[in-house]
């Protein structure tokens, strides 16, 4: 027990500490609203179409997070762009920009000269190694999230449920949509460097999926979820430490035990 | 007296084809409209554009601009089949959404919550309030749907289809409570594929197909309906529900 007390004397467990807090929060807003709405597809588009702008930062040397976003934001609205004003089928439009953002990657990491050693991290996430300045952008993230959907929250909930009758009733729907759509898109942007580009998309969801077993309620299923996604993340974190394996993927699987214990728990009591 | 709704003229559609032309349409207050007409034939598109989710290619549609403390004075109860049974949603929430309809600077939450109360009670399902919706039945769920509509006083109630996915228990009973609302002078207009069931409770027809022929009674012939360009058969429910065809000659 003292092990775990130890570890948060280190500043890379505080601030992994932190991250964990801040990506639950804002995966549980963010990710309850995707699954209850249904566009998880749309949410992984945007996720791996980032890809892009990270291979372009790798290359031109910027920030890959600013490069991310920059694609992150860009998919989520050419996605309804497409969609809505091209006629393009949904799911088609999701398939093109999440193959395009990832052939544009690797194209941009091919080349880009020497070695690219944090791509990795890029992809797989490392919470151990997150910074400052990327804590800070996750604090300002959530506290965006949390007014947005607390001031909002009526509004949002009703959208998401019957967007037909929110539009019938003059609410500006369109509005909402490509607010909450770039929301998702920075939420996945800023939480990649906790479990990476291809597996944030676990982060958004299975939380979700667990806390659904037991409440069919729009706001306790984003408190539960966040709690759940907070306690998952920190199980992970624990055991990645100390059986020393990747933080990113114990953490998703952790959250996938937790999924599976609580699924069995409810089939049996 | 001015109607309620006005729609004057109106052609629309989707992508610059037109699905109903030059259509002319009054509603008003103690009106009971039945909207009949073939699957394609436009009714869903009418009810599209009074509700606002269409813009129109020409023409207009105008309401009566005096109605306190609402945006629209509609009431709409939209097909069951499109609402996603599996939201995290509760009853008490769907119902309290109708208050979208109104002024939100002219009511309170307070009096949001006390009129979605009065309304389940009023349809004997305030028991399930805290209920998810995909726990419903058929029937429950068109109940929770009909207060959400009502939740907003409005002056006129759209209901598409409501006769699909009920049980004919509470199909009954629910074109009775639409009697007894239009008895207190709020107008229906009900969309429906069944004109056999609905014709008992109408005061007038609209036959909807490409155009709109509005027929100010609740009995019409199938040659009217021929004559119309309203190409649907009338049902008669007996026993058996068998089709009234045409005579042969």
């Amino acid at each position: 027990m003292s092990n775990f007390i130890d570890l948060f004397a280190y500043e890379f467990f505080q601030k992994a500490f932190l991250a964990a807090i801040f990506a639950s929060i804002s995966c549980g807003i963010v990710g309850s609203y995707i699954v209850s709405r249904r566009i998880v597809f749309i949410s992984g588009g945007i996720t791996h179409a980032s890809f892009g702008g990270i291979g372009l930062a790798f290359l031109l040397g910027f920030n890959p997070l600013l490069g991310a976003v920059i694609f992150a934001v860009g998919s989520a609205l050419g996605i309804q762009f497409f969609t809505r004003v091209a006629k393009v089928r949904e799911d088609s439009s999701i398939a093109i920009f999440w193959s395009l953002g990832m052939a544009l990657g690797i194209i941009f990491v091919f080349m880009t000269p020497g070695y690219t050693p944090n791509l990795m991290s890029y992809l797989f996430g490392n919470i151990l190694t997150v910074t400052i300045p990327e804590l800070t952008w996750m604090f300002i993230l959530n506290i965006v999230i949390i007014f947005f959907f607390s001031f909002y929250f009526q509004k949002i909930l009703y959208i998401a449920f019957d967007e037909e009758f929110a539009r019938a009733s003059g609410l500006p729907v369109n509005l909402f949509n490509y607010i909450t759509i770039t929301l998702v898109a920075l939420t996945v942007v800023l939480n990649i460097r906790v479990v990476g580009i291809i597996l944030i998309l676990s982060l958004l969801t299975i939380p979700q999926a667990t806390a659904n077993l037991f409440t069919k309620n729009f706001k306790n299923l984003i408190i539960s979820s966040s709690v759940i996604a907070f306690f998952g993340t920190m199980a992970g974190l624990f055991v990645s430490y100390f059986l020393d394996i990747p933080s990113g993927a114990t953490i998703i699987f952790t959250l996938v035990v937790i999924f599976g214990v609580a699924r069995l728990y409810k089939h049996f009591f | 007296m001015k109607p309620l709704i006005k729609i004057d003229n109106l052609t629309l559609g989707y992508d610059k084809e037109p699905v109903l032309e030059k259509v002319n349409f009054e509603v008003f207050e103690d009106d009971f409209v039945g909207v009949i007409g073939p699957n394609g034939g436009g009714k869903t598109t009418l009810l599209k554009a009074i509700l606002g989710l269409l813009k129109p290619m020409s023409g207009k549609i105008t309401f009566r601009g005096d109605i306190d403390g609402q945006k629209k004075p509609i009431g709409y109860l939209p097909q069951v089949k499109h609402i996603d049974r599996n939201f995290p949603i509760t009853v008490f929430d769907v119902v309290r959404s109708g208050s979208l309809m109104q002024n939100p600077k002219k009511v309170t939450s307070a009096q949001i919550k006390q009129k979605a109360e009065e309304l389940l009670s009023e349809m004997g399902i305030l028991n399930i309030r805290n209920k998810p919706i995909g726990e419903l039945s058929g029937g429950q769920m068109q109940r929770v749907f009909l207060c959400r509509a009502l939740l907003s006083d409005p002056k006129v109630l759209i209901l598409d289809e409501p006769d699909t996915f009920v049980d004919n228990r509470f199909e009954g009973e629910l074109y009775e409570k639409l009697r007894l609302l239009n008895e207190q002078h709020m107008a229906i207009i009900l969309v429906s594929h069944d004109l056999g069931t609905i014709s008992s409770y109408v005061k007038a027809i609209a036959c909807v197909n490409r155009e709109l022929h509005y027929h100010p009674d609740n009995i019409i012939t199938q040659e009217q309906l021929n004559s119309y360009n309203c190409p649907i058969q009338i049902i008669s429910h007996g026993e058996i529900p068998h089709t009234v065809l045409k005579h042969h000659h």
